[in-house]
């Protein structure tokens, strides 16, 4: 399956806006000018990006903590997304939500949610929708290793598994908890052993090839767009940053392995294969990142810009009228 | 008028509702025979026993245009269900900024008294009155069941209804013709004037028939009956107690922390009340134990009409001294 140019660019362009925007969270997350949590997603752009350009806007994803790159790839507005990062008044939620809960029903974004694992009985209940509509519209679940060891996974799996649900779930595994290894906390070993006992076909691949992923996801989503039943990807990746972005936190993992993921960095294997396919010249990328980083910036000024709530709008929204 | 049983009356709300809106979903680890015969086996669905996933399962539905009921049973079940309840249901309408709808109902029986021991025997909706976000219903009788149910089918958000074990089979007149009961408008199920009884789920049972026996010795008791605890009717139970001066909180919950604190504190917090106080207010309710499973054990443990009249005359007989 050849990739067109225009898809193999615009994967490049998704990955880049993903990585871009997260280094600039980075850098205000240490700079001290972000409150709360924020959770980084460099390293695991390639999963975000081949998944989610298969998907419309009718197709609904849920995501996690680690959820900025869901939301760059789904289509999310990335001036909403700083903002509501920022808490102020213009973000997606208001300032009710932040990094960990950003969220886009408009575009099919269904929430990240900051409880490990408890996106995937709600992703069943989206998937249940799109069989229930009928229209071949799908449902994709992002999770890590560390949901695979919750009961609401096993459950999330039973489920899809007896009702034939359109569910691709896509497990971004990181190997770490926190700080702990999966290897230490999954007694199934390998994680697609789990989805086999239900009866969900898997397929394990190198989460870093963004080819690879879009190949894959391809093949999977088709399968159940004919109604063939949930699939189970598991995506092989690591993260760059902590578990959270925080000075306090420690990192336990050990060095030399962080080190050897980042020489397997996706965006720039990628790039790197663009260039030596003629895909993409030196400058085009130059220009591409440069367009990129004027939108992160627009983001950015558009957040600082943005008055914080008042108060009193803690007031609103508990209810729906 | 016909009288229908508590359990046929809230079937009938759904059977009605759901035949209005075809995006509604049934979900329950038990068969709803009724229902799928009606609405086919795709809307009224029997789930493996995962509460916590179908509740999941309905917050996702809701976020994609869906309406659903999901039935856990019992309260005790529905603890397994709480990470999606409380850390989900209840927030997310908020948490997104309100950027979308979580219609969901989600019906659990309460109460003890059958000899179900511990787990199976508890009342804890105080617990969800404590995570704001949700709705919560505590219909006591048929007519009510109806009117609560098809409401909260009509909300926009999650609404949890905790229904008495032990009333499920009481008749009551119910109309043919369509009727709504609106969330936070308590009813007064009858008028007294010395003393003013707020009674919960099956204790509106107990208080009635305590005010019934304390009539014949000339004592005049108003029992209300909040029947939603979210949002709960506060202007109708400080009226009262300002009229009476006297109050009474009767719930077979454990006191402490329960719905029964949240009534009496906040009438003890209002002016008007507190002013018009005669003598200090009562609570009847469960004790703070696991329920027993032995049935004189169990007795000893809930309240019930020969408490409600004990606790009634011991607040009548200490009243402040007039100034």
């Amino acid at each position: 399956m050849d990739l067109s140019r225009k898809t193999l660019i615009d994967l490049y362009t998704t990955m880049l806006k993903i990585r871009r925007f997260e280094e600039r969270v980075v850098r205000e997350v240490y700079a001290g000018n972000v409150p709360g949590f924020v959770h980084s997603y460099i390293g695991e752009e390639a999963i975000a990006a081949g998944v989610c350009v298969h998907l419309g806007k009718e197709d609904r994803i849920v995501s996690h903590h680690r959820g900025h790159g869901h939301c760059i790839a789904k289509g999310a507005d990335m001036k909403r997304m700083m903002a509501e990062i920022y808490g102020k008044k213009t973000g997606y939620c208001k300032g009710k939500g932040g990094s960990m809960h950003i969220a886009d029903f408009s575009i099919g974004m269904l929430g990240a949610d900051g409880i490990v694992g408890a996106g995937l009985p709600i992703a069943t209940g989206a998937a249940l929708a799109a069989q229930l509509e009928g229209k071949g519209k799908i449902a994709a679940i992002f999770f890590g290793d560390g949901a695979c060891q919750e009961g609401e996974f096993h459950e999330a799996l039973n489920l899809a598994s007896i009702w034939k649900l359109p569910l691709l779930f896509v497990c971004e595994n990181n190997h770490y908890g926190v700080n702990t290894s999966a290897q230490y906390s999954l007694g199934a070993g390998e994680i697609t052993r789990m989805p086999e006992a239900y009866h969900i076909a898997s397929k394990v691949i190198y989460g870093n090839d963004v080819e690879l992923v879009y190949r894959t996801a391809k093949e999977a989503i088709a399968r159940l767009r004919e109604g063939q039943g949930p699939f189970f990807l598991e995506c092989q990746t690591y993260r760059w940053h902590k578990h959270y972005l925080s000075e306090a936190l420690e990192d336990l993992r050990p060095t030399e392995e962080l080190e050897a993921w980042k020489k397997k960095c996706p965006v720039a294997a990628f790039e790197r294969s663009l260039l030596a396919r003629r895909v993409l010249t030196p400058a085009k990328i130059k220009a591409i990142d440069r367009r990129i980083l004027e939108q992160v910036e627009e983001a950015h000024d558009f957040a600082l810009a943005s008055p914080y709530p008042q108060p009193q709008d803690a007031l609103a929204d508990i209810y729906s009228l | 008028m016909r009288e229908i049983t508590y359990e046929q009356a809230a079937n009938e709300a759904i059977q009605e509702e759901f035949r209005k809106n075809p995006r509604t979903v049934h979900l329950s680890t038990d068969l709803a025979a009724d229902l799928q015969k009606e609405f086919g086996a795709d809307r009224i669905r029997v789930t493996p026993i995962a509460e916590n996933n179908f509740v999941g399962a309905a917050i996702g539905l809701a976020g994609s245009g869906f309406r659903t009921v999901c039935n856990l049973r019992m309260a005790t079940f529905g603890f397994v269900a709480m990470d999606q309840m409380m850390n989900h249901a209840a927030k997310i309408t908020y948490m997104f900024g309100g950027q979308a709808k979580f219609p969901i109902l989600i019906r659990m029986t309460v109460g003890a008294g059958f000899s179900g021991a511990a787990e199976h025997s508890i009342s804890p909706y105080s617990m969800f009155m404590n995570v704001p976000g949700l709705k919560i219903l505590l219909p006591t009788t048929p007519y009510d069941v109806k009117g609560l149910l098809k409401t909260a089918l009509r909300d926009n958000n999650p609404v949890i209804s905790f229904e008495n074990f032990l009333i499920g089979k009481v008749t009551g007149e119910v109309p043919e013709d369509e009727y709504l009961v609106p969330l936070g408008k308590a009813c007064v199920r009858r008028k007294g004037s010395d003393v003013t009884v707020v009674a919960l789920a099956r204790m509106v049972y107990e208080a009635l028939q305590a005010a019934e026996e304390l009539s014949k010795q000339g004592i005049s008791v108003e029992v209300i009956d909040p029947r939603t605890l979210v949002p709960l009717d506060r202007e109708t139970i400080l009226k009262s107690v300002r009229k009476t001066g006297r109050l009474v909180v009767v719930d077979e919950a454990c006191q402490t922390c329960g719905a029964a604190a949240e009534i009496m504190a906040l009438t003890t917090a209002d002016r008007g009340a507190f002013e018009k106080l005669k003598s200090a207010p009562a609570r009847v309710c469960g004790l703070d134990i696991p329920i027993p499973f032995s049935p004189p054990m169990e007795k000893f443990a809930l309240p019930d009409q020969a408490k409600v009249i004990k606790a009634i005359k011991a607040v009548l007989r200490q009243d402040r001294p007039r100034v």
